[in-house]
C-alpha cells in the first residue's frame, strides 16, 4: 500500500488564482477577454444610444430604393431607374475590374523590373533602381493626380478631330488625327478604341443579373476546344520526347489549333470592328475606355509593380548562389536558368509578401474617387451614402465586401502558395 | 481600485456623448465660439481670402448669427464642408449650423433629421458650357459629357433631366467645386451643372469669363438655407430668426447706417420690437434683448449682405430676382415680430 501521509489535502482557494502559475496565465486572459468585451460593448452601445439620439434608426432597407444617379462606367446594364443594391453592385464589379487588372499588371511589371534591377548591365539595373525607389516613395494618390493631370492636360478634347465643311473647303487639318489606321482616338475624357461586332449574331438571353450573349459564349467554347486539343498535342508530345528523346515540332499545331477554332467561330458570326466615330459631343460606335479607369489603373500598376519588384529581387537573391552555379554548370543559358532553375524556387519566397501587395492594390482601388472612377466606394459609399444618409450601414456594408474581397483573394493565393512551395517528403 | 476608475471613465465617457446633444445654445455659449460648416470655396458665398478671413454670403449667416447668440461676430469657427460630408458633421456635432448653400429637401429635412430654417437663397440649377461649343439651350446637350460634383441634389436632377428628355450624357463625378473648374476648364467635359449662383460664382473666378455662357434652363428648385440638427427647437428657433431678423430689416428699412438711430425708439412699433427697444423677444429664445440688433450690425441688412457679396456691383452679378422682398415681387417673405 502507498503511504499518503504528509501532503494535507487541500481545497481550492481563490488567491490560487492569481498566485499558483498553473491558473495564473489563465485568469489574466479571462480578464483580458472581459475587459475587451466590455470595451466592444459600450461602443455599440454607445452608438445605439447615440443613433436613438439622432432618431435614426438602423435597416438595410434604403438598398431596395431607386437609385436616382446615373454611372459613367457600368459593366453591367443599369439605369438610374435600379436600386441602390444594384448601383452597389456596379461598383463592386468596377472596384473588381480594376482590381484584377491592376494585379495582374503590377505582377508581370513587377517580375520585369525586380529581375532587371540584378541585370549585370549598369545602365539598366541602374533605371530600374530609380523606378522602384521613384514609385515606392511617393503616395500613391499623388501618382494617380498626376497621371490624371497628364492625360486631361496633354491629350486632345475630343472636339479636336472635329472636321468641318469649311475646314475641307480651306484644306486645314483638325487639330488631332486618329492614331493606328484611324482607328484609336485618345482623348483628354477617354480613349476611344473599336468595339466588337458580329453581322450573323445569334443573339443571347437576359438574366437579371446580366445579359448573356451566345456569341461570347460560342466562342469561349472554340477557344476551350482548341485548348484542350493543344493540351492533347503537347502531352504527346511529351511522351515522345520522353521515349525518345526527341521533341517532335509543335508549335505550329498549337498555334493552329489555338487559333483555327476561334478564328472559324468568329468568320462564320461576321466578325467585324465597330470604329469609333466624333459624333456631336463625343466619339461614338465604339468603345470608350475611360481616362479615369486608365489613369487610375496605371497609377495603381506602377505603384504596386514597384513593392513587387523588390519583393521579386529579394526572392531572387534568396536562392543560393551555388543553384545558379549549378546551372551553369549544367549548360543552362542565363535565361532557361532563371526560368526553370531559380523563379521557381524564389515562388515560394515570393508568393506570402505578394499576396499582401495584391490585397494593398484592392484596397487602394478606393482611392479612384479622386478621378471620379465609380467603384464601390464612389457608388455605395459615395453617392448612395449622400443621398439616402446611411453612413453606418452603407460604411459597414462597404467595410464587409472589402473584407470578403481581401479574404478572397488571400485564400486563393494561399491555395497558390501550398501548390508551389518547398514539399517535404 | 485602478479597474473602478478604468469603468467610472469609461461610464462618463458614455453619459458625456449621450449628453453632448442637449443643448446647442448652451454648447455655443460654454465654448465662446460658433462651429459653422462652409463651402470649400465658393465666391461670393463662402471662401477665404489670402489672410484666412472668410467672406461671403452664408459666412454672413454666420456671423450673423455668432453676433446675436455671443455677441461677437467673430467668434466663429468656419468648418470647411464638403458635399460628401456636410450633413455628416452637422448630425455628429462637428458644426453648430450648416450654411452652405445646401438644398432643402423633404428627405434631408425628414430622413435625414436636418432642420432647414428657411431659405436664404432661392436657386435652381442650370448648365455651364464654352461660347465656341455654339450651344444656346441645354436640350442640345445630348451625348454630352457633363461634370457634376458629387453627393448633391444636382446629380438626381441631372438624371431626372436627361431621362424625361429622353437624352444620353456621360457623368464624371467631382469631389468640389475646385475640382470641378479644373476638369471643366481642361476640358475633360463639355458641361458643369451645380445650383445657377454656383455658376456664376465659378465663372466670376475664371481667367475668361466672357467666354463661357450659363444656358437659359434652370432644371430643378434649389432653395438653399442653413440647417441645424433636428431635434433642438430652441437652437433652431435662433438660426431661424436671426435669418427672418436679417430679412425683416430690409424690408423695414434698418440697414446698417441707421440701425443705431433706429434702435433708439421709432414710431414703428415692429421695428422696436425687432431691435428690442420695446418688448423682449429675445428672451423667449434664451437671448437678450438686442441680439437682433448685434446680427444686423455686423454686415447690414439681408439686401446689404446680397449686394455685397453676390449681387450685381460684384464680379459674380448676380440679380436679386426671386430673392427680392415679396413687396418688391421676390419671395423673401419674413413672418413678423410679434
Amino acid at each position: 500500500m502507498t503511504s499518503m501521509t504528509g501532503v494535507p489535502k487541500q481545497g481550492f482557494r481563490l488567491s490560487q488564482l492569481i498566485y499558483d502559475t498553473r491558473y495564473r496565465s489563465l485568469t489574466i486572459q479571462v480578464v483580458v477577454f472581459m475587459l475587451f468585451m466590455l470595451g466592444a460593448a459600450w461602443l455599440v452601445d454607445n452608438t445605439i444610444r447615440n443613433l436613438q439620439a439622432l432618431g435614426k434608426d438602423f435597416n438595410f432597407g434604403f438598398l431596395t430604393y431607386r437609385s436616382g444617379y446615373d454611372i459613367g462606367q457600368t459593366l453591367i446594364p443599369y439605369t438610374n431607374d435600379s436600386s441602390h443594391a444594384r448601383a452597389a453592385l456596379i461598383g463592386l464589379l468596377n472596384t473588381l475590374l480594376i482590381s484584377s487588372l491592376g494585379c495582374i499588371a503590377a505582377t508581370v511589371i513587377g517580375v520585369f523590373v525586380g529581375v532587371l534591377r540584378l541585370s549585370k548591365n549598369w545602365l539598366v539595373a541602374r533605371l530600374m533602381t530609380v523606378y522602384v525607389e521613384v514609385f515606392r516613395n511617393v503616395p500613391v494618390l499623388l501618382w494617380i493626380l498626376i497621371i490624371l493631370a497628364i492625360f486631361t492636360e496633354v491629350m486632345p478634347a475630343p472636339n479636336a478631330y472635329r472636321v468641318t465643311d469649311q475646314m475641307l473647303a480651306e484644306g486645314v487639318q483638325p487639330a488631332a488625327t486618329m492614331v493606328l489606321f484611324d482607328t484609336i482616338a485618345p482623348t483628354n475624357r477617354y480613349t476611344a478604341i473599336p468595339s466588337i461586332g458580329f453581322s450573323r449574331s445569334l443573339g443571347g438571353f437576359d438574366t437579371s443579373f446580366m445579359p448573356i450573349s451566345f456569341n461570347f459564349l460560342a466562342m469561349v467554347a472554340a477557344l476551350g476546344l482548341g485548348i484542350f486539343f493543344n493540351r492533347r498535342v503537347l502531352a504527346t508530345a511529351k511522351a515522345v520526347q520522353e521515349a525518345t528523346g526527341d521533341r517532335p515540332v509543335t508549335w505550329w499545331k498549337s498555334i493552329l489549333l489555338l487559333v483555327g477554332p476561334l478564328l472559324a467561330v468568329m468568320i462564320a458570326l461576321g466578325f467585324h470592328l465597330n470604329l469609333p466615330a466624333l459624333k456631336g459631343f463625343n466619339f461614338a460606335g465604339g468603345l470608350n475606355v475611360t481616362n479615369a479607369f486608365v489613369v487610375l489603373w496605371l497609377a495603381l500598376s506602377l505603384y504596386t509593380g514597384a513593392f513587387i519588384a523588390e519583393i521579386v529581387r529579394a526572392g531572387v537573391l534568396a536562392i543560393s548562389n551555388g543553384q545558379t552555379e549549378a546551372a551553369f554548370a549544367l549548360g543552362l543559358r542565363p535565361g532557361r536558368t532563371m526560368n526553370l532553375v531559380i523563379l521557381p524556387q524564389a515562388l515560394r519566397v515570393i508568393i506570402p509578401p505578394l499576396i499582401s501587395q495584391f490585397l494593398n492594390l484592392t484596397k487602394n482601388s478606393s482611392l479612384a474617387i479622386a478621378v471620379g472612377y465609380m467603384d464601390l466606394r464612389g457608388t455605395l459609399g459615395g453617392i448612395t451614402l449622400n443621398q439616402t444618409g446611411r453612413e453606418l450601414e452603407c460604411i459597414l456594408l462597404m467595410m464587409l465586401i472589402y473584407l470578403a474581397i481581401s479574404l478572397v483573394i488571400s485564400g486563393v493565393m494561399n491555395v497558390y502558395n501550398n501548390s508551389v512551395k518547398l514539399k517535404e517528403r | 481600485m485602478k479597474k473602478s476608475v478604468f469603468l467610472g471613465t469609461l461610464a462618463a465617457a458614455g453619459l458625456t456623448a449621450g449628453l453632448a446633444a442637449a443643448s446647442t445654445l448652451d454648447d455655443v455659449k460654454a465654448r465662446g465660439e460658433l462651429n459653422c460648416g462652409v463651402n470649400t470655396g465658393l465666391v461670393g458665398f463662402a471662401a477665404p481670402d489670402a489672410n484666412g478671413n472668410w467672406s461671403g454670403f452664408d459666412v454672413a449667416i454666420c456671423k450673423a448669427v455668432a453676433a446675436a447668440v455671443l455677441g461677437d461676430a467673430s467668434k466663429v469657427k468656419y468648418v470647411p464642408t464638403s458635399g460628401q460630408t456636410r450633413f455628416t458633421a452637422l448630425a455628429s456635432g462637428e458644426v453648430d449650423v450648416l450654411a452652405r448653400n445646401s438644398t432643402w429637401t423633404f428627405s434631408r429635412d425628414t430622413d435625414l433629421k436636418l432642420d432647414f430654417v428657411g431659405v436664404n437663397y432661392y436657386d435652381g440649377q442650370g448648365f455651364m458650357v464654352r461660347k465656341d461649343l455654339g450651344v444656346s439651350s441645354a436640350k442640345e446637350l445630348e451625348g454630352a459629357t457633363i461634370c457634376i460634383q458629387t453627393g448633391t441634389t444636382t446629380e438626381l436632377n441631372l438624371a431626372d433631366f436627361f431621362k424625361s428628355n429622353n437624352m444620353n450624357y456621360q457623368p464624371i463625378a467631382i469631389d468640389s467645386n475646385a475640382e470641378g473648374e479644373q476638369q471643366y476648364l481642361a476640358g475633360a467635359c463639355d458641361a458643369y451643372t451645380t445650383d445657377a449662383s454656383g455658376l456664376a460664382a465659378t465663372r466670376a473666378a475664371f481667367a475668361d469669363p466672357e467666354n463661357h455662357i450659363i444656358l437659359p434652363e434652370i432644371i430643378s428648385k434649389e432653395p438653399l438655407g442653413p440647417a441645424v440638427r433636428h431635434g433642438d427647437n430652441q437652437w433652431g428657433d435662433i438660426v431661424r430668426w436671426t435669418l427672418n431678423a436679417l430679412i425683416a430689416a430690409e424690408e423695414y428699412g434698418v440697414t446698417s447706417a441707421n440701425l443705431e438711430e433706429l434702435s433708439k425708439g421709432t414710431t414703428n412699433p415692429e421695428i422696436n420690437r425687432l431691435l428690442g427697444t420695446e418688448g423682449d423677444l429675445g428672451a423667449m429664445t434664451g437671448l437678450d434683448k438686442d441680439w437682433a440688433k448685434r446680427a444686423i450690425a455686423v454686415s447690414g441688412n439681408y439686401g446689404e449682405i446680397f449686394a455685397a457679396t453676390i449681387g450685381e456691383s460684384t464680379p459674380i452679378g448676380l440679380a436679386r430676382g426671386l430673392n427680392g422682398q415679396w413687396t418688391q415681387g421676390g419671395l423673401l417673405y419674413s413672418p413678423p415680430f410679434r
